[in-house]
């Protein structure tokens, strides 16, 4: 185990991630890869939590990741849920495709 | 022993990367597992060995084993994998990868404007964290308790096989 | 024998209550019973009270019950307390006596009807309000009283609301009240600013040693309140139409109780009149003018139940000029003995009218002194006692003694005096008329109906007190009999004398300008009935017809620069202001839509520029 490693460094790691998820969002058009890459981004933000919490040496750092962790898995099954009932009614799992939530412009 | 660390944030990263690019599902969820492996083990080395065990055990183990089920269930495969690479092309990358970009020019910068600490790292055992969970943020763990019960209820609810159904309005439309 | 006076309202709102909530559930006997026995109660009640306030009279002069405190907010208070004394004594016998006698022709009358037990019920709750008017010791439980009247009289005159013509009487009647029951709620205000209370009594003891100058404002407004409820000038116009109603409540509200509840107001609140004599005068001219007026109207009216309306308004008029020149119970004399013929008229007609297929020209009908015997020996009994022929109907006592004091009562004028006696004449002349049209000349129509047993009662009875009521108050030449006026007087100031002609001359001035006019009628309309017709057609008639056009005039005055302004501010100019920022948040709402495309990824983009200028003002700043 490391004594000493320069924070910047963790931060870093984290930003780059949270960039490739925010990507990875959006450049994909399956709903399935959009959810993969919505939990990189949840992901990322846990592990600046961590840092900031070994920054410090408390263990609150720690207990947001519980929280997000809960709320990933909550959130993936629920997306899940979803992903197959659009599968399911629409045939398709293009986001492009899914044009309801525009609503009726009038 | 800081080598172990640029090891690991290099893996995250590359697999992050393939995740993010591949084609086919399954291929995407193995390179996640790696990333998020890779992150515990930065997780273990940042002294917080019990949320490490965590990241493995949900993050690697349930989440990704729910979306491998998914897969099964819809029977992803080949098409899927053909239609990605119809729609992954440059115009695609571009705008987004742009902006991603600029996101993450902006955070370096400010992770770089702030005083460059080194962390002297102490090991903040499961136990410290059990006491502050259901001492301070009691009412979060109820909160988080409530969150899940709710995602169990949806999930059960939104998951079941129906028929068909159009929304009343649609339908209307639809005629 | 003071508990006794709460029963007085509490026995007709029982029968309301009834009838209101259960009346679907009693056959037509037991609502006439309910009906008629509630009031018929209290007219017992009403009698036994009467006879142990004569016969052993309290020592101030009144009996007050107070059942409980009605409301209290710091040093306003009010409390439910009737007061009787002589004053309320007279008209609660007359709204329990002719009420109970115009109940039990009702029962005949509306026998067919559809909404039978509604009728009773508005009857009963008519009666409870007026009582509480008459009996309330404070002006806000008499305002109580006002308003309920006021109500009655509105679902009754719309009774019959399937006609919509009922409904827009019925809704003038309300309205043009209204304007009158403003003028009392202000005049209530501004008492109590004056005197911090609104018990009557109270405000009589301190009104006496009370100088200001605004109590003459104060009473032209309580003076308003009675214009608009007695149908006086300028407000009279309501109730010409009111007689849309069934004719027992044209009977008992509209001409027998509740339009005297201005003459009521004014002799209660006389402490105040008095001492504003320009006020006085105010209520003076008021009267004397409304009852040329409404007496010329009435010569020129072909609906018998108008002509009767229109006598009512004339008759109201010669009570507010005896109110006026300070001959305050020969005001509330005239008031008893009106009560009487004027429901023995209005009652007669009903009869008439029905039957004769809902007839109300006159010149229609004819011919009925045969056909209607006892409808005809009490009508013209009636139409005597309104005519004032001397010496034998009760109308001529009551009335002469206003005409009299016209003259030589503290504020009295020969020009009032001049205007009274004219007053007098067209009355004996729009009577004999509407007497000789009626039941005289040829047959026009058969009888679709002979009226029974319970509708002759009450007009007999009547017919015997419009003859003989007159006898318990005569002049002091001849008889000198003061049973009422020593009685009423308890209650009221007594008449001042300024000047003391002789009697007699006058008195015989006022039977021979009533016998004038009943043969001038006599000789008028007895002859060929389309020679009467042509007399008619004149200009003039025409002017009388229409009510001296004060329906036209207020109809130019108000009604039109209302309709008028409404039309302008059709669109709500006001309004403008505001739709200019609705169609600025619509119209940004409608940009910001284009940015709703329904693209899931869009919607992420814009996350993600969000985050990116949220982070670029932290690099920024």
């Amino acid at each position: 185990m490391i004594s000493n490693l320069s924070s910047d460094y963790v931060f870093l790691l984290a930003a780059i991630l949270f960039a490739l998820g925010a990507m990875g969002v959006v450049i994909r058009r399956n709903i399935l890869f959009m959810l993969i890459a919505v939990e990189i981004m949840l992901n990322s933000a846990g592990l600046a939590f961590i840092a900031a919490g070994a920054k410090w040496a408390q263990a609150d750092g720690q207990i947001m990741f519980l929280f997000i962790l809960s709320m990933a898995a909550a959130e993936v099954s629920v997306g899940l849920a979803l992903i197959m009932q659009i599968f399911h009614q629409h045939k398709t799992l293009d986001v492009d495709e899914l044009e309801q939530l525009r609503g009726d412009r009038k | 022993m800081d080598v172990f660390f640029y090891i690991a944030a290099a893996v995250a990263i590359i697999s992050t990367v393939l995740v993010i690019t591949r084609k086919h599902p399954v291929h995407a969820l193995l390179y996640l597992i790696v990333s998020f492996l890779a992150v515990a083990i930065i997780f273990y080395q940042l002294g917080a060995p019990f949320v490490a065990a965590l990241e493995i055990v949900l993050y690697a183990g349930a989440i990704v084993v729910l979306f491998i089920f998914v897969v099964m269930m819809l029977n992803l495969g080949k098409e899927t994998s053909l239609q990605e690479k119809t729609w992954l092309n440059l115009s695609t990358w571009l705008l987004p990868g742009i902006l991603a970009s600029i996101l993450l020019i902006e955070l370096v910068y400010l992770i770089n404007t702030q005083p460059n600490s080194t962390i002297t790292i102490a090991e903040v055992d499961p136990k410290a964290v059990a006491l502050s969970l259901f001492g301070p943020y009691l009412i979060g763990v109820e909160l988080a308790a409530m969150l899940l019960m709710a995602g169990v209820i949806g999930a059960a609810h939104i998951g079941q096989r129906k028929k068909k159904y159009w929304h009343r309005f649609l339908q209307e439309d639809e005629q | 024998m003071e508990n006794l006076i709460w029963l007085l309202p509490a026995l007709p709102l029982f029968g309301f209550l009834l009838l209101a909530f259960l009346g679907s559930k009693f056959n037509r006997e037991a609502i006439a019973f309910i009906g008629i026995g509630s009031v018929s109660l209290a007219t017992i009640v009403s009698l036994y009270l009467a006879i142990n306030f004569i016969s052993s009279p309290p020592e101030n002069g009144f009996i007050s019950q107070t059942l409980w405190q009605w409301m209290q907010v710091n040093n306003f208070k009010v409390t439910i307390t009737f007061h009787y004394d002589a004053l309320s004594l007279v008209f609660v016998f007359v709204i329990t006596f002719v009420g109970a006698l115009i109940h039990l022709y009702s029962t005949e009358f509306m026998a067919h009807d559809e909404y039978y037990s509604r009728f009773f019920a508005y009857l009963n709750l008519f009666v409870c309000s007026m009582l509480i008017l008459v009996l309330a010791d404070n002006l806000v439980l008499l305002y109580l009283g006002w308003e309920g009247v006021g109500l009655c009289s509105y679902l009754l005159i719309g009774f019959w609301y399937k006609n919509i013509k009922n409904g827009i009487a019925a809704q003038k009647a309300f309205i043009i009240t209204r304007i009158g029951d403003t003028s009392l709620a202000i005049g209530m205000f501004l008492l109590f600013k004056e005197f911090g209370t609104l018990t009557i009594s109270e405000i009589s003891q301190q009104a006496v040693s009370h100088s200001s100058s605004s109590i003459t404002l104060i009473a032209l407004l309580l003076f308003g309140g009675a214009v608009g409820k007695s149908a006086q000038l300028p407000l009279q116009t309501w109730l010409p139409d009111a007689m849309a109603g069934p004719s027992p409540v044209s009977a008992l509200i509209h001409a027998a109780t509740m339009v005297t509840a201005g003459v009521y107001l004014l002799a209660r609140m006389h402490t105040i009149f008095e001492l504003s004599p320009a006020a006085m005068h105010v209520v003076a001219a008021v009267g004397a003018a409304t009852l040329l007026i409404a007496a010329t109207s009435a010569l020129a009216q072909k609906d018998i139940k108008r002509v009767l309306a229109y006598s009512t308004i004339s008759q109201l008029g010669y009570m507010f000029l005896a109110l006026g020149v300070g001959a305050w119970w020969a005001a509330i004399f005239h008031f008893m003995i009106h009560a009487f013929f004027k429901a023995l008229l209005f009652l007669g007609a009903g009869t008439i009218i029905e039957a004769q297929h809902h007839e109300h020209n006159m010149f229609n009908m004819g011919g009925l002194k045969d056909k209607l015997p006892t409808v005809f020996k009490t009508f013209v009994i009636g139409s005597a006692a309104l005519a004032a022929l001397p010496l034998i109907s009760a109308g001529f006592y009551s009335k002469d003694a206003i005409i009299w004091y016209s003259l030589t009562a503290q504020n009295g004028s020969p020009l009032l005096w001049l205007v009274a006696i004219i007053g007098s004449f067209i009355t004996a002349l729009y009577t004999t008329r509407m007497v000789v049209l009626t039941f005289y000349g040829t047959s026009k129509t058969s009888l679709s109906y002979q009226p029974g047993v319970r509708m002759h009662i009450p007009l007999i009875i009547l017919a015997f007190l419009s003859v003989f009521a007159g006898f318990i108050e005569l002049p002091h030449n001849f008889g000198h009999v003061t049973l009422f006026s020593g009685f009423v007087g308890k209650a009221l100031p007594t008449t001042l004398l300024k000047i003391e002609p002789s009697e007699s001359l006058f008195q015989l001035i006022a039977a021979i300008v009533c016998l004038v006019g009943i043969l001038l009628g006599w000789k008028l309309y007895s002859s060929n009935r389309e020679k009467v017709i042509d007399l008619e057609s004149g200009g003039l008639f025409k002017f009388f017809f229409n009510g001296w056009y004060f329906d036209n005039l207020y109809k130019v005055l108000f009604q039109q620069p209302y309709f008028f302004l409404a039309r302008i501010n059709k669109n709500d100019i006001v309004d403008k202001s505001n739709d200019v920022i609705v169609g600025i948040s619509s119209w940004l709402s409608n940009q910001l839509a284009t940015s709703q495309t329904g693209s899931m990824r869009w919607y992420v983009m814009g996350i993600i520029a969000g985050a990116i200028m949220i982070l670029t003002l932290q690099l920024v700043l």
